[in-house]
């Protein structure tokens, strides 16, 4: 059983990542649920998307404290949504800062110090440059499809199988630059 | 063949395989996608509706003619449609009718949080409630099934966590039931008094039949493991309840109403302790504590928000809940860079009106830094409650008062609002922001757009030709972008005597597929006066050191903040 939790900004493409971790159940033969956001949130705001790959599972939404894996699209909703993770849990964050509105009209100030409080956690973590990694491959909108390598190679699944998911959620036109972005994020240290 | 489903699209499934003819709604998250997932199947004629209430008389009418449909609409959309559902449950069906109502507990994208299920009790007709995707296409079949064994509609009850969650759902084929012959009764279908009377007894004999046959109905099913706790729940607190308490005893409501009180009752016998666990209205507690069962509910569950795994551990396990951070700056869903209401409301906001607004993405208005809404109330209110303020203040605050409503939003329930204030010799400026779709819901078209759902070219309503066709003599339409017009233009519609109407037009930007340069603030003539920043555009933001810089990967080159910069240091050409 894995308990996913795919956290970031409405609009970073934490649909799509869902969608693939989807696939990649149907391929392993596996139980899954999936709960995504839609509507007002998704312009802008803090946006999270639940997914659990097991057998038989019942609740769409992973349990506070029950999360083996959060994947955050940006540093501060890494932060925001950490009482999710479990005691022995995995955080990979990518580094990318959005600024939200009570910061951009300068009521309060971007946390300084997000990779402290992570790692006071005791988790294993990863931070990676997802964005830098995404303008490598040539689309900074790839972003997402690189941390969702990084959430492959973590959670143990097969390079070939994410790889078949990806390419059943994708379409064709856009297949070789999600590819190249899998490979970059499934390779991150 | 078993696929991965949204229980939206499981439910378009349902009706798919239910031999469905005709599918109405309007747009309204969570409910949207089932509409949009109907219309990839080319046996279902399938129409937006322009609001609710028309949707589900355009589906009465075609259960009438014969044929099974599907209506579908978010909680406060039934609202819009009570009406014709009150009446309707009196007249009962000919082909299936199943409205579909989608909760959404929590409020993740709606005004308010009220339960559909009072108005399933209220018009005294059956309500299913699935679970997951699986059960969302199969409780969907069987309300068709339903609605004709029992001439009744049916409504098919979703929660924003339904309708947005995926799983597994097993394909089957359609079942082509064809058309019902069509035999006029005007007892049956012509509600006067006279024949009201006689339908008035059919309801309630139904209702009771349906009571009765709910005791034995599948659907209503009792898991026992340990009698210590017993859990009497529904659709995804279901779920919820097993996954929490493994070992309860489980009763899992699938008709949510009428309650099967005979099985209820063998439960509540059955095990030590009751528990009624249910998201929103104690509903299900209060008729089973007026029969005189013991359970315990909202006395210890909120009535307010979802309800969770951990929620329900916590509440009857006692088991600790780990919290959210408060104090980090939250993240509200803001206008996107380049969104046109964004200009309009600076405009707005600088000239300090009152605005009376309406639903849709230029809520968003209400925040900071633009902080230019004063209401948001419901479909079409933005326009009657402007002219409420215009008569009790009279002209001095009409003045200074407007009302914004979006091009879908007033085609749903502006137009009447404008009737009245122009028949009843009102002052209103009304200001429709035309961005040519149905943004928040994900750019569903609109009359008003000459699209239809499956992207056909249509009639496309003319909003100057309809305000004036309302008696609106001094109507003008202006660029949203281009904040000097928009402002003359409201000066202009303030000043005068009469019910006026401003367009203001501009494509939603997540519609315009053109990819345009972005801009960038040259340091060297930058004064850092911060003027940029009060536009609220998530892509300019301030650096460290006190300078402003627009992010390249964010900025859509709308030009909207280069009319704040009064030093011209707001250029084209931005890079990453």
């Amino acid at each position: 059983m894995a308990n996913i939790l795919i956290v970031g900004v409405g609009g970073q493409g934490t649909l799509l990542a869902s969608r693939v971790l989807g696939n990649y159940a149907v391929l392993t033969g596996q139980d899954c649920k999936l709960s995504e956001v839609h509507g007002m949130s998704q312009r802008g705001g803090s946006v999270v998307t639940h997914v659990r790959i097991g057998s038989n599972i019942l609740s769409p939404i992973v349990a506070v404290g029950d999360a083996d894996i959060i994947i955050a699209f940006e540093k501060l909703e890494a932060l925001r949504w950490r009482h999710y993770l479990k005691k022995d849990g995995m955080m990979v964050v990518n580094e990318e800062e959005i600024m939200p509105m009570p910061v951009i009209t300068g009521a309060m100030e971007y946390p300084k110090d997000i990779q402290d409080k992570i790692k006071q956690m005791n988790v294993k973590t990863l931070f990676i440059n997802a964005f830098e990694l995404a303008k490598q491959c040539g689309n900074v909108k790839v972003t997402n499809v690189v941390m969702l390598g990084a959430l492959a190679k973590n959670l143990g699944f097969k390079y070939e199988d994410i790889i078949e998911a990806v390419k059943m959620t994708v379409p064709a036109k856009f297949l070789d630059v999600n590819l190249l972005a899998i490979e970059k994020g499934y390779n991150a240290k | 063949m078993k696929k991965i489903l949204l229980g939206n699209e499981a439910i378009a499934r349902g009706a798919y395989e239910a031999g469905v003819k005709v599918s109405t709604a309007y747009p309204g998250t969570p409910s949207t996608e089932i509409t949009e997932a109907i219309a990839k199947y080319k046996e279902i004629y399938v129409e937006w509706s322009p609001n609710e209430k028309v949707a589900l008389e355009v589906a009465i009418g075609s259960s009438v003619a014969g044929a099974r449909s599907i209506v579908c609409m978010k909680h406060v959309g039934v609202n819009v449609a009570a009406d014709p559902l009150f009446t309707l449950a009196y007249t009962g069906v000919n082909g299936g009718l199943v409205l579909v109502v989608a909760d959404d507990p929590g409020m993740h994208s709606s005004q308010n949080e009220q339960d559909s299920r009072y108005y399933a009790i209220a018009n005294s007709i059956p309500m299913l409630e699935p679970s997951d995707s699986s059960e969302a296409k199969e409780f969907t079949k069987l309300a068709f099934e339903m609605s004709e064994k029992y001439d009744t509609p049916v409504m098919l009850r979703s929660t924003t966590r339904v309708s947005h969650s995926q799983s597994f759902v097993q394909l089957e084929d359609r079942c082509e039931v064809g058309i019902k012959p069509y035999v006029k009764d005007i007892t049956k279908y012509a509600m006067m008094p006279s024949m009201a009377v006689g339908r008035h007894k059919v309801v309630e004999a139904r209702i009771n039949k349906l009571s009765v046959d709910s005791n034995s109905m599948d659907i209503n099913k009792i898991t026992y493991k340990s009698t210590k706790i017993g859990i009497i729940c529904s659709g995804v607190v279901a779920k919820y309840a097993e996954e929490a308490i493994p070992d309860a005893s489980i009763l899992k409501l699938g008709m949510v109403n009428p309650l099967p009180m005979q099985m209820i009752k063998e439960f509540a016998s059955k095990v030590d302790k009751l528990y009624v666990i249910e998201e929103l209205e104690p509903i299900f507690e209060k008729q089973i504590k007026a029969k005189g069962i013991e359970c315990i509910g909202k006395e210890i569950f909120s009535i307010q928000g979802e309800l969770s795994v951990a929620l329900i551990r916590n509440k009857l396990l006692g088991e600790p809940m780990p919290v959210a951070d408060s104090t980090l700056p939250v993240r509200p869903p803001v206008m996107c860079p380049g969104c046109p209401h964004r200009s309009v409301f600076y405009v707005l906001h600088k000239l300090k009106l009152m605005v009376t607004a309406d639903i849709g993405c230029y809520t968003l208005g209400a925040g900071e830094p633009l902080n230019a809404v004063d209401t948001v109330v419901c479909m079409g209110a933005s326009i009657g409650m402007c002219h409420g303020v215009d008569k009790a203040l009279g002209r001095e605050q009409s003045k200074k008062t407007v009302a914004v409503i979006g091009d879908s939003t007033f085609v749903h329930s502006g137009i009447t609002g404008i009737v009245d204030a122009v028949y009843n010799q009102g002052s209103s400026t009304i200001i429709i922001l035309d961005n040519s779709t149905t943004g928040m819901t994900g750019h569903q078209p609109n009359p008003a757009t000459g699209r239809t759902i499956r992207d056909q070219v249509t009639h496309q309503l003319d909003l100057e030709q309809v305000v004036r066709a309302c008696g609106v003599k001094s109507v003008q339409t202006v660029d949203s972008y281009d904040m000097q017009a928009v402002e003359k233009a409201v000066k202009e519609e303030l000043a005068k005597d009469e019910v006026s109407v401003i367009i203001a037009r501009k494509p939603c930007i997540l519609l315009t597929k053109e990819v345009k340069t972005p801009y960038f603030i040259g340091s060297d003539k930058c004064k850092k006066c911060g003027m940029c920043m009060k536009i609220g555009c998530p892509a300019i933001m301030k650096t460290k050191d006190n300078t402003f810089s627009i992010k390249a990967d964010q900025c859509v080159g709308c030009a909207v903040c280069t009319q704040m910069c009064k030093f011209d240091a707001i250029k084209l050409g931005g890079k990453n």
